[in-house]
Order: C-alpha cells, then structure tokens, then sequence
C-alpha cells in the first residue's frame, strides 16, 4: 500500500537568485527586493498584470510556483481539484499588515486601502495561486516558527494517502520587510522527473531546502 | 477638462499598480469595469479612496458609485461638478 | 486510517453566551448578540454595529482563571474560556493519560494589544509597553491556551480567513482518523480590533443596520468576536473511559474557489466543491443532510454564491438551512468552530435554528432559511460550511447515532 511520492521539481527564491531544479535561473544581486521581484517577472517574459497589484508573499509565492510549473503542463496533467498546495511561513502577512496599518496611522489623513487590505491574510498566496493555474484542491496555510519538513511531509502525505490530491505543491514562503525566502515543491504520485528520482520523504524536503547557491 | 483627464489616468494608474499602462492606454470613454483593464471589485474600492483622498469627494452607494466610476470621463464630470473650492 | 472521530466536549463564548447553556437561551429567544460598539474604542461607535462578547478584558481573564495580567491577549483569554469548557464537557481530568494536541485558529492573534502598544508608540517611539506586542503573534494564541491546559503533544494554528477554524477541526479530525493523536482539543478564536473593522469597512461590506443573510435586501455583514473549542477522540480512548459521545465528525472537504482574492465565484464552485467532498467522505448521499449551517455572511456576493452551489448539490430539496452569524455576527477565524459547536447542540438537542432578520427571498434562489426555533426536529446529519478569503472553502459534517 505504501507507494513512495516523488519530489519532481523544487524552486528556490533566496539570496539575489532563483533556482530550479539545482540550476541557478535567474541572479540580480543590489536591487532591492521590490526591483527584484520585478526582474524575476520581467526577466521570464510573464504576462500576468494582477502581479503588480500582489503583496510581497503574494508576489513571492506567485513567482516561485510560477518557475515551478513553467512548461510543466501541470493543467493537462491534472484536474484542477487534483492539485493540492500547502504553504508554511513564521510571518504569516506581517509583512503586509504592517503596510495596512500604514494606511490608517494618520487620524487626519485617514484612508485605509482596500487593495492593501485583502493581502493582510497569508493564504490569500494560495488564492492567488489557484486562481492563476485554475487550481480548486485543498489548500492550507501554517505558521510555524521555521520550516518543517517532517511536519510537512507528514500532512501532504496525508493528503495522497487519502486521495484528496494527486499532486501537492507544498513549501515555504517568507517575506519580512527586506528579507524573503522561499522553496516550494512539486510533489507527485508518479511522473517523471527530468533529472534523477527524489523521493519525497523528510531527509530530500531537508537537504533541498538547506541547499545554498 | 483635459487636463484632468490627463492627471486622473495617472493616478489611476498609480493607484491601481497597473504597472504595464500608460496614460494614453486608457481610452477616457471606455468603460473602466467589464473587460477594457482587466478591474474588479477590489479596484473599484481603490478608486472610491482614490476620490476621497486627491478630491476629498465620497461615494455613498454602490449604485452612485457605478455610474462615477463607469470611465474616466465620467470620474472627471463628477470632479467638475462637485469639488469644492 | 479506519479510525472514527468522536466529539465528546464543546465550548463556546461569543456576542449571545459565555457558555452553551446561555447560548442555548438566546437562541431559542431569537436574542441576537448585534448591538452597539462599547468596547471597542473607535470612530465608528455610533455607525457600524458588532456583535462583542459582553466583557471587559478584565472580567474576561477572571473567567479564564489567570491571575498574571498582561500576557494575554483578548483573543487568547477567548479561547482559554471556550477551551477549558471544552475539557471540562469532556471529563478529561489528566491531560497526559493519552496523546492529546492541540489545533487552533486565529486571524488577528495579539492585534489587539499590538494597537494598544502602537497608540502610545505612535506619538513618542520611546513610549508603549514592549509587553503588548510580544503576544501579536498568531501562533502566540495557541501556544498560550495549550500552556494553560497543559497540552505539548502536538501544536498547530491555522490562519486561512473565515474558514480558520473549520480548516482546525478538519486537520483535528485527520490526526485522529490516522492514529497519529488520541485526542485533539480543536477550534478557533479571535477578537475585535481595529484592523479588522477598518479593513473590512474599507470593503464596504459591513452592513450600517446588522446582517440580514440570505435576504434580498441584504447589504453586508457585521463583525463579531468570540471562541469555540470542541474536543475530538479517537475509538481507543472514547471506548476505554466508557466516555458519553455527543456526536461524530464523518465528512469534511476543503476547495479553493481559485475565482478572486476576497469574492466568490458565481457559480460557487468552490462551495460546492467543498460540500460535496464532505459528503463524499462521509459516504452520504445529499438528502442525509438534515441542516445546513450555512456560511451566510449577509454580504451580497456570499449568499449568493453559497445558495447557488447549495441548490447545485441538493437541486429542489436544499435541506433546512440557517446562518446563525446573524445571533453571533461573523466571528471570522472562530466562526466555523462556534458553528461547530451549534451543530453538535442542534444533534443532540434535536434543534433547528433561526436565522435572524430575513424578510424577503432572494429572487435567484428557489429557497429560504429557516426563521423560527425548532423543536424536536430529526436532525442526524448537519452540514456546517465555512468560506475564507483567498477562496479557501471547507464543509464539515457532524452525524448523531
């Protein structure tokens, strides 16, 4: 009964560079993280203008599975209620909660934003995702104190074992102020993966996530 | 007039993050909402501040709010119209 | 994989009870817990009705039994009350005699004593008690309430807008279904604040005269604030301490709408979505269900997009259906455990409640809520809905023997 998942891709945003599958994808080192996100979008040519109006966990989610699933044919593989995503961060949205309450700081000048405040939830990330790749399976949010990849491995294997998903994109989306961070993982029943078999079990969620360029 | 429109397609523009338009990419007659950019909801909320913030004018219901924010043209009128000064 | 899931204790506190028994009361009275602002200090007192727990932060931490002032929030003094209610229901006098965790949820966390701190922060960044900030950490709630109870098994909070803690009790739910814990002490809890009153007015969704839901004239919600826990077991420790059962989780689902940040699609595919994976695990055909507890926020765009996917799955015979946020007001990351909480009381008690303030029918929908207390009404099978922000959906269904 006991069928091993396999980890078939995995994306990194961390330190100035983007990496797929060991491969370094895209580097600008001296923007700030605004100009960086941006570069990422400009750089592989995305057309997706509700980019600009995301939050930073937004952008950042956005991009990372954005690389994740590039050319991967994710949509033809899978029913949109196949696909599962679960994400984990130790900001939740602080990050932009805190731009929130920007807005309504000045008693005098007071005008809260709509825009900014549908980001002030973490798993708006999620949303933001499914709506893009019209993804409708089951989606959570956790907040822990840093990243966890037997907690990790533990609930999306949950989710195959019990047929809920037959694909999980699955990991880590941080951003705090300057600082972001993130890995996310395309995890699948079977498929094959371009380079090599990673098997999805907590030592590869580990020794990816610890990878440095 | 004209150079409300001008100056309003900026904000809009500024307010909206639509990042990819310029000011000239916004037909001042087209209707804001239902395809032409691509807004929603949330948008309009943006601009409902964006009238209270720049021209210190409130809308008071989603029906007024419709017929305001139908085109720039109409935003500009409404400004015409009511600002106080 | 096999194992069942029992629910043997429940606590609830909100805008209409500080217990199930003064909640029960309301209900049967039609006594809605909307009113006027009175502690929350804002511009707003006189415009925007809320449903607020009827106490002060102090009286608040009298019944959560702490003594130690200051590291707790409003939020996190909440749930202590609801959760130890739980416990209590649940006869569960050693927390360590099985492995018990703990899965709750919150969407504001400490944000209420981060505003008291950024008031006086504001004006002079020399000033504001450091205190009042270390508890704004949604995690911090959970990890409180569990420190006070006692609980180190297994900790998680859950934060995906309104449907927080629905998404609690279904991840409760799986940890027992797995054999992974005994016992899961489940639910949700979260305060008024500032932040969410101005960010939901800045929605223009919060209706100037209460929430009317599932009526045509409805014009949005009103926020409330409040907890409610359930304790979840497994078989082993239920049949071990001969334990009374008050009712079994048997079906839950959760779908992304995958249309819009903050709105529904119109046909509610994600509701039903949710909904009929719920059914689908529980192994139930729809006309099982006997109440919808809907999600019925009183927003134009929910209602709709929940009535809708509602007569999608039950076609011409939608079950009796309620939304009780119209007692409680819409407790966001609490609603779906203080909902839960009503569909065990409405099990066991053979209850069906109203739902407040409708008048007329919504013209695109075939039919209405309920809008009268019930009595002795067969109620087996109840469906509890909860949609979140982010298109996050989750449906939850609590069966009687």
């Amino acid at each position: 009964m006991k069928k091993s998942c396999i980890i078939s891709h995995y994306c990194q945003i961390r330190d100035h560079a983007v990496i797929g599958d060991d491969e370094t994808l895209y580097e600008r080192c001296g923007a700030d993280l605004s100009d960086f996100f941006t570069g990422i979008y400009q750089h592989f040519d995305i057309s997706y203008p509700k980019f600009y109006k995301m939050d930073n966990l937004c952008k950042l989610g956005f991009l990372s599975v954005e690389l994740l699933l590039m050319d991967r044919n994710i949509q033809q593989r899978y029913a949109g209620h196949e696909v599962g995503i679960i994400l984990m961060n130790a900001s939740s949205s602080l990050d932009n909660d805190r731009h929130h309450q920007q807005t309504i700081l000045d008693r005098s000048a007071y005008f809260p934003s709509p825009a900014v405040f549908v980001y002030t939830l973490p798993n708006i990330v999620i949303g933001e995702i499914c709506i893009r790749h019209k993804f409708t399976g089951e989606g959570t949010f956790f907040v822990r104190e840093r990243f966890d990849p037997l907690f990790l491995f533990n609930y999306v294997n949950q989710l195959f074992y019990q047929d809920v998903v037959q694909c999980c994109i699955a990991g880590w989306v941080e951003t705090l102020g300057d600082y972001y961070d993130s890995t996310v993982y395309l995890i699948e029943k079977t498929g094959k993966p371009d380079a090599g078999i990673t098997i999805f079990e907590p030592d590869t969620i580990k020794h990816i996530f610890a990878k440095e360029k | 007039m004209e150079q409300l429109i001008q100056k309003l397609k900026e904000e809009i523009i500024e307010a909206l993050n639509l990042s990819e338009m310029k000011p000239a990419d916004i037909d001042e007659k087209a209707p804001l909402f239902v395809d032409g950019l691509g807004l929603d909801s949330i948008d309009a909320l943006e601009l409902t501040v964006l009238l209270e913030k720049k021209y210190g004018l409130k809308i008071n219901t989603a029906e007024e709010g419709k017929k305001i924010l139908h085109s720039v043209n109409s935003m500009a009128e409404f400004i015409t119209a009511n600002k106080k000064s | 994989m096999s194992e069942r899931v029992f629910v043997t204790g429940t606590g609830i506190v909100s805008a209409i009870g500080f217990d199930c028994e003064e909640t029960a009361s309301a209900l049967k009275l039609s006594a809605s817990g909307i009113g006027r602002i009175t502690h929350l200090n804002t511009v707003y007192k006189e415009e925007i009705p809320v449903a607020e727990v009827k106490a002060t932060d102090k009286e608040l931490m009298e019944m959560a039994g702490i003594q130690q002032a200051g590291f707790f929030s409003r939020t996190t003094l909440l749930g202590i009350i609801a959760a130890r209610q739980a416990l209590l229901q649940a006869d569960i006098k050693d927390i360590k005699a099985y492995k018990t965790g703990m899965v709750s949820a919150t969407t504001v966390g400490g944000m209420d004593r981060s505003e008291r701190f950024f008031k006086k922060f504001i004006i002079d960044n020399s000033r504001g008690r450091l205190r009042d900030i270390i508890t704004h950490d949604c995690g911090d709630s959970t990890e409180r309430i569990a420190d006070t109870l006692g609980i180190k098994d297994y900790l998680a909070t859950i934060s995906t807008a309104c449907s927080s803690s629905a998404n609690a009790i279904l991840l409760g739910s799986r940890l027992i279904k797995n054999g992974i814990l005994d016992r899961v002490i489940v639910g949700g809890t979260d305060a008024l604040t500032l932040f969410t009153l101005n960010g939901f007015n800045s929605l223009m969704i919060l209706d100037k005269n209460g929430c009317k839901p599932f009526d045509e004239e409805r014009n949005g919600l009103t926020l409330g604030e409040g907890a409610g826990f359930l304790v979840i077991e497994s078989e082993r420790s239920v049949r071990k301490d001969h334990k009374e059962v008050l009712c079994e989780i048997t079906g839950y689902g959760n779908a992304c709408d995958a249309f819009h940040q903050t709105a529904s699609s119109p046909e509610g595919e994600g509701a039903y979505l949710s909904m009929k994976k719920a059914l689908d695990v529980a192994g139930l055909e729809p006309g099982r269900i006997d109440y919808i507890n809907a999600h019925g926020t009183g927003t134009k765009n929910n209602d709709l997009s929940e009535g809708i996917a509602i007569e999608r799955l039950f076609d011409k015979n939608v079950p009796l259906c309620s939304s009780t946020k119209s007692f409680t007001g819409h407790t966001l990351g609490a609603a779906g455990a203080i909902e839960a909480v009503l569909c065990v009381m409405a099990i066991r008690n053979r209850w069906i409640y109203p739902n407040l303030f409708f008048r007329q029918k919504m013209t695109e929908l075939a039919f209405s809520p309920v809008t009268d207390f019930q009595y002795n009404k067969p109620v087996r099978h109840v469906m509890s809905n909860s949609f979140g922000f982010g298109g996050n959906n989750t449906s939850l269904i609590f069966s009687g023997s």
